[in-house]
């Protein structure tokens, strides 16, 4: 613990008061947005470097558009929220929660059992015979590859149940896309110039996974942000939710890598098994086609229910 | 030679430190949109190009020098056109901005 991280907790702490503190949700969101920023710093400074390119990705970047959205949307309404004040005994449980969750938590941090529980080792002794050089990659990958399927089942489960929101006469529609309202001559140029460097910098970040900080959902969530971008300045629309293509790529991702899992039957003798040599092999194969589903899903959790009649 | 580079550094680093502060003052203080992206984007050029400036001397190689300057010419450019987009909010009189 030097001056650094000190004046890092200092800060992420303050911001996450403001974010609660402040009454317009506008503002509160842009609270939140920096800071899970600095929360990622917090991340960097752990050496946790996988898990502060998802927060930044993520927890600031995705949740960050998700929320402005969702607070354009409360807008009409906010007023009358704030006006409302909750009873005491309701703030006073709330408080009593919070407290109770950050006493347990801080007592974990503070007085671990020593030695620290780990399973540090025995997760980076296999790393050689996988080929793999990131444990990260190899925890959610290999160890824990079930959970990684099911979170990308339910990532498709989330974009049902967005689409599902929709007023019947617009089933089959397009999601409005965020779309800034007139032509735009700087945001057009950045959506033309940004998107070719954002591909090649997602395509590496998914590739450099297996061996380094990186991966699939960190290289999804710049695609998905370059292509929020082409739609914010208007140079593309959403394809409506009945696209052929764009349910089959959805469903790319999770179907490729339940067929690999599947295959670990007859090729490794087991649901979700590599056999030997072939794991590093197996699991870029499996990201490939996810790192386009989980692109998908997170702008199309971003833009929200079909909000327009179909085409016929 | 490389003492003179690591003061160099200092300096520059300094120096971009100083503006970062000086346009986080100016965010602060000044009375409409306009002039706080002014001071905004002063920070942002000029703050973070004299701290990449300042860090070259210690990059790792061609590649390192590249990769810092490429964090700046992305910083500067995304900088850039988020400061139009919100002028324009502004000038608009949008309720966000």
């Amino acid at each position: 613990m030097n001056g650094v991280d000190a004046a890092l907790a200092l800060v992420v702490s303050l911001t996450a008061f403001w974010t609660i503190r402040v009454r317009a949700a506008f503002i509160a969101v842009a609270a939140y947005t920096g800071c899970g920023l600095l929360i990622a710093l917090v991340w960097v400074r752990l050496r946790a470097v996988d898990v502060a390119l998802t927060e930044a990705a993520i927890g600031a970047g995705v949740t960050g558009a998700v929320l402005i959205a969702a607070a354009a949307r409360l807008r009409p309404a906010e007023e009358a929220a704030n006006a409302e004040r909750p009873a005491r005994r309701l703030r006073a449980v709330a408080a009593a929660l919070s407290v109770t969750v950050a006493l347990a938590l801080a007592v974990l941090v503070l007085l671990p059992a020593d030695p620290a529980p780990s399973l540090g080792r025995e997760a980076v002794a296999p790393l050689d015979d996988l080929g793999l050089g990131n444990p990260v990659t190899a925890v959610l990958m290999v160890y824990r590859g079930m959970d990684t399927l099911l979170e990308k089942l339910v990532l498709l489960l989330a974009v049902i149940g967005v689409w599902s929101l929709a007023p019947d006469r617009f089933w089959g529609g397009a999601p409005a896309a965020p779309a800034i309202a007139g032509r735009n001559g700087p945001l057009l140029l950045a959506a033309r110039l940004l998107p070719p460097i954002g591909i090649v910098f997602a395509i590496y970040t998914v590739w450099t996974g297996a061996s380094a900080p990186g991966g699939a959902f960190q290289g999804g969530a710049v695609l998905a942000a370059m292509w929020m971008l082409v739609l914010a300045a208007g140079l593309a629309r959403i394809p409506a939710v009945t696209n052929r293509r764009l349910r089959l790529l959805l469903a790319a991702g999770p179907a490729t890598f339940m067929a690999i899992a599947l295959a670990g039957f007859l090729i490794a003798g087991a649901f979700l098994a590599y056999p030997p040599g072939l794991a590093k092999a197996l699991i870029v194969l499996a990201e490939i086609p996810m790192v386009l589903t989980i692109a998908l899903v997170l702008a199309l959790l971003a833009a929200g229910p079909p909000a327009g009649e179909p085409e016929r | 030679m490389s003492v003179l580079l690591h003061f160099f550094t200092v300096i520059a680093v300094l120096a971009g430190a100083f503006c970062f502060l000086a346009g986080t003052l100016g965010l602060i203080r000044f009375p409409d949109a306009l002039t706080r992206l002014h001071a905004l984007t002063k920070a942002d050029n000029l703050g973070l190009g004299l701290i990449v400036l300042g860090l070259l001397p210690q990059a790792d190689g061609l590649w390192g020098v590249l990769k810092l300057l490429a964090v700046w010419l992305l910083a500067q450019f995304s900088g850039a056109t988020v400061t139009q987009l919100i002028a324009a909010a502004a000038g608009r009189g949008d309720e966000a901005a």
